[in-house]
């Protein structure tokens, strides 16, 4: 058994064990649960250690036929972009589970451990048919935890959340079969390789061009097909509709999993698939999807300013801070024969801003969380006010989040941020002029956050607001670490992930 | 150790200090004041001594660069950079830090967050040290928004009142547009010179080789690239140092402590504004000594001064008047770079420095005096009370005012105009300036006259304030007026340091007919300014309920004035609306009609489905139904497992992979 094999099984040897534990042992539950967590930690980071950065590309591969017949293979492989999204996964589950705290139930923990199989496998899944299994696997526990709110409008929102996804990734799996009847192959690896030479498209044209599509109409709907798919999961504005009622109904530990994690899933589908396959036709429509990643950060942003609950506010934050990672793909594909390092500062900066937002993100539901634990799950934001008196300590760490959050130079957010400014401007530059709009406006809602619950007079029911707990500073204090050490070391995840094995 | 390693110490000192200090407890106000003001004495010494080297002869700049990060094959690298433009301005900024840190030791003390003002207090000065010694543009940037992030913190320190959170937020908010600005300007700063170090050996984005291809290349609208980025720039510098149309944030900063507003708001940061235009001029100057970024500057510069001037005629609270005071100062120094001359920015900006943080500072005694009183209505007679605070007050209005020969503002104000004086584009920015010069002698003749003449009108028992904040009164007295000498033309100091050879002393440049004739001028301006004060404030008992000397000239003028022009209106009416706006309409957008596209789908999806279902029904299934009876009664038996709970679903789920995967492997081998 290799070691990725190991990984992706050894939640889903927790999620057994907690399987069969006797009923109501919800505490050993969570601690069984942890205990898994943090070996799915200890493991990722001995497997970036030995990750050798020298010889680069795909490491720790490992292939099995599984369906010869239709070509698809047990298929398993990282490269840089892999180890950091697994390194993420690693971190944010852990943490979203200690940010439930005593509240969490078996069966939670449970569904928790059982996402993160279901993530650790799409991240190293190197066949089509192998990453989509997990891919979609992912959601049977997502959406039982966004249910797990209780009340209707969870329940509608984990339903909408669910079909939507779906829907999506049948018009990904549509197209794919579309790739496989042309190629004969769902080999990820085999497939960038006639993507890079144009062998993709001509393939396509030759099995479909019969239909009568026309020449260029199959490459387009295909691409159109995994694109659709994708812009429903990072989201992109306006396949977004689900995410402001999935991230505020579910309960805030699973909205960091839905932030911090599952986000990254299309922004990872982007460059895994996307980009590799289809380089020339990502060239080709570079404007539009310029025009896209833009409308979804000032979009969101503007939306977020009318948000008067601290989720749907964040929840839009989220869509905002994504459409950076968008906005550098883009750029980064719109000009294949730009400077070579204003292309890797792009996406070096997405790469960055992928980690740094699942970091930040989920630190601030996670601050959520203890403050709804507080006030009985009230979350508006009238509803608060002068909470710094009561509680400095919660207000001062939050507030490290949030000014990570609005990219203050110093915090992580900064880092990718610029990085994807500085390279989309020399490759695009009117990109990043409109993308500095949403920047403004995000400190604007960010900024209107903090007023309306850590300053002005202290309402008379939240004079005892207790501060935050030994227990709740363990849990923020990983988080808040990472939130300085990248913001002032950064070439320690650079180093990381410069050059995965998509870029030529 | 070489001096360029070792003024890294500058800035980390304080910022080791702020982190330690942030993790102190309420109570421990001994060992914050003494971390911090310590450190910030440690880094004034080496302060001193950089400047002191910069004065060997033959220093011109020393640099030392680093590598941050590394993207593609590119090194991204920052820096350090002693040089005189920079080395006079930080120890000015170590030297008032210093002093105001021990005068908050005093005005502080009775604070609850003591400990907690002292680690923002030195935040802000790490922060604003490593804005003065940076080399690189990105470092300027990274110190700049830190900067600001704790002017953010310290005005709001009293988050307590809804206003000073307002007021707070408004600052970043206000000055983040600028930075926006900032940003697009570096961003193509990089992409057009390559890089973002000042100085590098000749390859740096400030030296020839850079400067000159930014001149000739065209941008947009037929201005040179170097001209776009400069104004970019200035978008940034126009925020933090408070210019029109930017210059709304500043006023309403004076919700922070006074020893905040001081230092943040009167000294330091709002200059650096100013200091990012004097650093970053070769880019300004790249296309002639007259570039359009250069006309931009002179005319918003000249505009704010007057601007700002007029609103202070009709301010009523002893640190708005203050406030629209350092706005139009800010105003002169940006003319004095606009018109090409940095060095004349520069003395005056570290004069400002000098008797602005005076001013201020006095104010604060007074307020703290008088148990908290910002009205000048209320005040009156404390000449009497505040013997210390009324002399150095005294002598910091003079300064600001321009009172001839003793003091330094005369000597940096007149030479401002003198080079307005001389701009060849046109004289217009010159009359403007003048008759700001003349509104400033008249408002801070006006204050002096509330607040320290005449009879006490309040209802507290004024006092003068302690020793630990009259001494940093005395001192910056004594630097208001000693700042002169290097100042005056007899021997331009300034000017030969920053050019990087020594003054002479030359006592016929005095009685050079350019000279006599600006300085008759400004001599008759500042007297005309106190004069027509005296008449209309001076001359009759004040009283704290009767209507404004000018009000009752001017009613209407004066109220308009005394609303700051309507302009925080005005935003109030347009940008913020707009935003807001936005905001509802984006949300309304995304609930009912992208939300809605959705539901019309599932609604015709649901509504085809039950088309489908009365097919079904009525057609097929009739005959269906009684075989169906039978499958009825083993299907109940079955959904007794469909328990509704998910612990059950998931362990049927378990078996059923289970026996899959048994099966599979079966098939398999």
């Amino acid at each position: 058994m290799s070691a990725l094999t190991f990984l992706t099984l050894l939640p889903l040897v927790g999620a057994v064990l907690i399987a069969v534990l006797p009923p109501r042992q919800s505490g050993l539950a969570r601690a069984l649960g942890l205990g898994f967590m943090l070996s799915v930690l200890l493991c990722s980071v001995v497997l970036a250690l030995n990750y050798d950065r020298a010889v680069g590309g795909i490491q720790f591969s490992e292939r099995h036929e599984w369906i010869p017949s239709l070509g698809i293979q047990y298929f398993l492989g990282v490269d840089s972009l892999s180890i950091l999204l697994l390194l993420l996964t690693a971190i944010v589950t852990p943490f979203a589970l200690m940010a439930a705290g005593p509240s969490a139930a078996k069966v939670n923990v449970l569904l928790v451990l059982l996402l993160q199989a279901a993530l650790i496998g799409s991240f190293t899944a190197l066949n089509f048919i192998h990453w989509f299994l997990f891919y979609e696997l992912s959601l049977v526990p997502a959406f039982f935890l966004v249910r797990s709110a209780g009340g209707k409008p969870a329940a509608v929102a984990a339903f909408r959340f669910f079909v939507y996804t779906l829907l999506g990734g049948l018009a990904m799996l549509i197209a794919f079969l579309a790739i496989q009847l042309a190629t004969g192959s769902f080999d990820l690896v085999h497939l960038a390789k006639l993507g890079r030479s144009g062998a993709l498209e001509a393939l396509l044209i030759t099995r479909f061009g019969a239909l009568g599509i026309g020449s260029c109409g199959i490459g387009l709907l295909v691409f159109c097909g995994i694109f659709l798919g994708l812009a429903v999961k990072v989201p992109v504005v306006p396949f977004h509709t689900w995410l402001p009622d999935a991230y505020s109904e579910a309960p805030s530990p699973v909205s960091m999993l839905l932030t911090g994690l599952m986000s990254k899933m299309g922004v990872y589908g982007l460059l895994r698939l996307l980009l590799p396959l289809f380089p020339a036709r990502m060239q080709e429509l570079a404007t539009p999807l310029l025009w896209l990643a833009l409308i979804t950060i000032i979009f969101s942003a503007v939306a977020a300013l009318a948000q008067t609950d601290i989720k749907r506010l964040l929840a839009y934050s989220s869509v905002n801070h994504l459409g950076y990672c968008l906005l550098g793909i883009f750029a980064f594909a719109a000009a294949p024969g730009g400077l070579p390092n204003d292309r890797a500062a792009a996406m070096d900066g997405v790469l960055l801003q992928i980690f740094n937002h699942g970091i930040t993100a989920s630190a601030l539901f996670c601050f959520v969380a203890f403050i709804e634990r507080r006030s009985g799950g009230l979350r508006g934001l009238a509803d608060f006010g002068g909470l710094r008196a009561p509680a400095p300590v919660l207000a001062g760490l939050m507030g490290i989040a949030i000014f990570s959050s609005l990219g203050l130079p110093g915090l992580n957010g900064f880092v990718g941020e610029f990085l994807i400014f500085k390279g989309t401007f020399g490759l695009v530059w009117w990109g990043a002029m409109f993308a500095a709009i949403g920047l403004f406006v995000t400190a604007v809602f960010l900024l209107n956050l903090i007023q309306k619950v850590f300053t002005g007079p202290l309402p008379a029911r939240w004079e005892k607001f207790p501060d935050m707990t030994a227990a709740e500073i363990l849990t923020v204090a990983p988080a808040i670490a990472l939130i300085f050490v990248l913001g002032i070391f950064p070439q320690v995840l650079i180093a990381l992930i410069n050059k995965p094995v998509f870029l030529p | 150790m070489e001096i360029s390693r070792l003024i890294l110490w500058i800035p980390l000192l304080p910022l080791i200090a702020a982190g330690l200090t942030s993790l102190l407890r309420r109570g421990q106000r001994g060992p914050a004041a003494a971390l911090v003001i310590g450190s910030q004495a440690v880094s004034t010494l080496i302060a001193l001594y950089a400047f002191l080297m910069t004065l060997r002869h033959g220093f011109e700049r020393e640099v030392f660069n680093f590598t941050w990060l590394t993207f593609g094959t590119e090194p991204l690298r920052l820096g350090l950079v002693l040089d005189p433009l920079g080395a006079g301005m930080v120890l000015m900024v170590t030297f008032v830090s210093l002093l105001i840190f021990i005068y908050s030791h005093g005005y502080m003390k009775e604070d609850a967050n003591y400990t907690r003002f002292f680690c923002f207090l030195s935040l802000f000065s790490a922060a604003m040290l490593g804005v003065v010694l940076s080399n690189s543009l990105l470092l300027t940037f990274i110190c700049w928004e830190l900067v600001g992030l704790a002017s953010y913190l310290l005005i709001g320190f009293w988050f307590h009142k809804p206003s000073a959170a307002a007021a707070a937020k408004k600052a970043f908010i206000t000055t983040r547009v600028g930075d926006m600005g900032f940003l697009l300007g570096m961003l193509w700063l990089y992409s057009a010179s390559g890089t973002l170090l000042f100085y590098d050996n000749g390859a740096g984005c400030l030296e020839r080789a850079a400067t000159d291809a930014m001149a000739v290349q065209i941008g947009c609208m037929g201005l040179a690239v170097s001209n776009c980025i400069a104004l970019l720039i200035f978008c940034g510098a126009a925020g933090k140092s408070g210019q029109f149309p930017l210059h709304v944030w500043l006023p309403d900063a004076m919700e922070g402590p006074t020893p905040v507003s001081a230092l943040i708001h009167a000294a330091t940061m709002v200059a650096a504004g100013v200091f990012l235009v004097a650093r970053v001029f070769p880019i300004f100057e790249a296309a002639g000594k007259t570039s359009a970024a250069l006309v931009v500057v002179a005319s918003i510069g000249a505009f704010t001064a007057l601007f700002a001037a007029l609103i202070a005629v009709a301010q009523t609270d002893i640190k708005r008047i203050l406030a629209y005071s350092t706005v139009s100062q800010l105003g002169f120094m940006m003319l004095a770079l606009g018109v090409g001359s940095v060095t004349a920015a520069m003395v005056h900006l570290i004069a400002h420095a000098f008797f602005k943080a005076l001013l201020f500072m006095g104010a604060g005694s007074v307020i703290h005096g008088v148990h908290e009183e910002q009205d000048i209505r209320n005040m009156g007679g404390l000449r009497k009370y505040m013997p210390v605070t009324f002399i150095t007050y005294a002598i910091g209005m003079m300064a600001l005012c321009g009172v001839p020969f003793l003091f330094s503002g005369f000597w940096s104000k007149d030479e401002i105009l003198h080079v307005a004086h001389g701009w060849t584009v046109s004289h217009l920015p010159f009359y403007m300036a003048a008759a700001a010069a003349f509104l400033t002698a008249f408002y801070m003749t006006r204050q002096m006259f509330y607040v320290f003449a005449g009879k006490y009108r309040g209802h507290a028992h004024p006092h003068e304030s302690p020793a630990v904040m009259t001494v940093p009164l005395l001192i910056l007295a004594a630097s208001a007026i000693l700042l002169s000498i290097p100042a005056t033309p007899a021997w331009p100091w300034f000017h030969g340091y920053h050019a990087g050879h020594a003054p002479a002393l030359d006592w016929a440049k005095l009685l050079e007919h350019e000279f006599v004739s600006i300085a008759g001028l400004s001599i008759l301006i500042v007297t005309l300014g106190v004069g027509a004060a005296w008449l209309l404030y001076g001359r009759r008992q004040l009283s704290a309920t009767a209507p404004d000397a000018l009000e009752s000239a001017w009613a209407g003028g004066f109220k308009a004035l005394a609303n700051r022009l309507y302009i925080d209106e005005l935003y109030a009416a347009t940008v913020v609306a707009a935003l807001t706006l936005a905001g509802s309409l984006f949300a309304w957008i995304d609930r009912r009609i992208l939300a809605g596209v959705v539901s019309a789908a599932a609604g015709v999806s649901v509504a085809s489905s039950k088309l489908g279902d009365l097919f079904e029904k009525f057609l097929l299934n009739l005959g269906f139904d009684s075989y169906c009876g039978g499958l009825r009664d083993c299907g109940n038996l079955f959904s007794g497992w469909e328990s509704g709970r998910v612990q059950g679903y998931l362990r049927i789920l378990g078996v059923g992979v289970v026996v899959l995967l048994a099966l599979i492997g079966w098939l398999f081998t």
